[in-house]
């Protein structure tokens, strides 16, 4: 009966010191990398707005503001890209929670008369080789210029215009949705202002 | 190098291949293998914390009593990946983006607690480092040539260089999840045929 009370209080420490130990490092590595994770965001996503908005020399980053969407559910993020103190386009950071592997999050580039200029994927959990191709510029090129109010910003299969990544119409869908999300909350934004 | 070192180290690429022969970590063997990139990237993360984990477990194998062992062990291979993971973040953000989400993957890869608990707690720390270099290789080796095939025939192009014409469509199929299983098979027999007649 001893022994057995032995090896319980060696199974308990052991454990314990693992843990402690564990717990430790784990701690010390994330105070280290809380910072260069959050500067490596910023630095992705001011690089991912420059690629999807026209030329700029504000800092649109410095300037963004928060946006609802109408049912004030969400806030996303509004970037606005001046040259020479004049708003010639925008990029909002959005997201859609239809993607074939969850939430998928893009910052989308408009034209000042809400025509879609470009987009880029930022975070997403599409399968590798399908969904992913959604952020290649085969699928993206057909955005340009594509005004959503307009025409129709469906996919094909929907009874829309647009043309979805072959074996990702999913993928294809909540980019749209994400885009429209985005949209949304510009027009909400615009006409509550 | 003796002939037990050269042993431990070999063995994990060609005799007990874990893809090819012992058939483990399957979930990530046809999970990512999509391109030949992310085969490659995946199964170098893997090495990486394959060597960790066999070094840390080689030295705290005579501290933990044996009923408790797989609690131990998986804290700390946990905490391995955790690790590797927060540091690729911070400093190689554009790799991170890419394998991000296979890195946490790697805690379940029955490989890593299977080489602690077969090859580290029974060994020294030399020896355990050697043993996860050869299986962590021979991972690696089985994920790109089966990332290779896979991006060849279902995408046209190899390590994100293409060489179809637009025109040109590749069998999709190989780059979808019963690929995986197809090409792996072809793969297989090909690597037991060759080892069977040497």
């Amino acid at each position: 009966m001893k022994s057995s009370y032995k090896t319980f209080a060696q199974m308990l420490s052991s454990l314990m010191i693992i843990a402690v130990v564990a717990a430790f490092v784990l701690s010390s590595v994330y105070k280290l990398t809380e910072k260069p994770i959050a500067a490596a965001k910023d630095k992705r996503e001011l690089e991912a707005i420059k690629e999807v908005v026209g030329t700029f020399n504000n800092d649109p980053f410095a300037e963004q503001m928060t946006i609802m969407t109408p049912d004030q559910k969400h806030k996303l993020q509004f970037y606005p890209a001046r040259q020479d103190g004049v708003i010639n386009s925008f990029a909002i950071k959005t997201f859609s929670d239809n993607g074939f592997g969850g939430r998928l999050e893009m910052i989308v580039g408009f034209y000042i008369n809400g025509a879609i200029k470009n987009f880029k994927i930022t975070n997403h959990h599409e399968t590798p080789g399908l969904g992913s191709k959604a952020d290649e510029p085969k699928f993206k090129e057909q955005f340009d210029g594509f005004n959503p109010q307009k025409r129709k910003f469906k996919v094909r299969q929907d009874g829309g215009e647009i043309d979805a990544v072959t074996a990702a119409t999913i993928t294809s869908r909540a980019v749209i949705d994400a885009i429209q999300r985005a949209l949304d909350a510009y027009n909400n934004f615009y006409a509550g202002d | 190098m003796n002939k037990t070192s050269y042993e431990n180290l070999t063995r994990g690429i060609i005799k007990e291949n874990p893809t090819f022969v012992m058939l483990l970590g399957m979930c990530p063997t046809l999970g990512v293998t999509t391109s030949a990139l992310n085969g490659l990237g995946m199964g170098i993360a893997t090495l990486f914390v394959l060597i960790l984990s066999n070094c840390a477990i080689s030295l705290i194998k005579n501290l933990v009593p044996a009923q408790v062992r797989i609690p131990a062990y998986i804290v700390v291979i946990a905490s391995f990946v955790t690790v590797i993971d927060l540091l690729m973040a911070a400093y190689l953000p554009a790799l991170h983006g890419a394998l991000g989400i296979f890195i946490p993957l790697i805690v379940v890869n029955c490989i890593i607690l299977g080489r602690a608990e077969a090859f580290a707690s029974k060994h020294n720390v030399w020896q355990s480092i050697l043993d996860a270099v050869g299986m962590g290789l021979g991972f690696t080796i089985g994920l790109t040539s089966l990332g290779i095939v896979r991006e060849v025939l279902g995408n046209g192009s190899l390590f994100n260089y293409s060489f179809l014409s637009g025109e040109a469509t590749p069998l999709l199929l190989f780059v979808m999840p019963p690929g995986a299983f197809l090409a792996l098979a072809a793969l297989i027999v090909i690597f037991n045929r060759v080892m069977r007649r040497n």
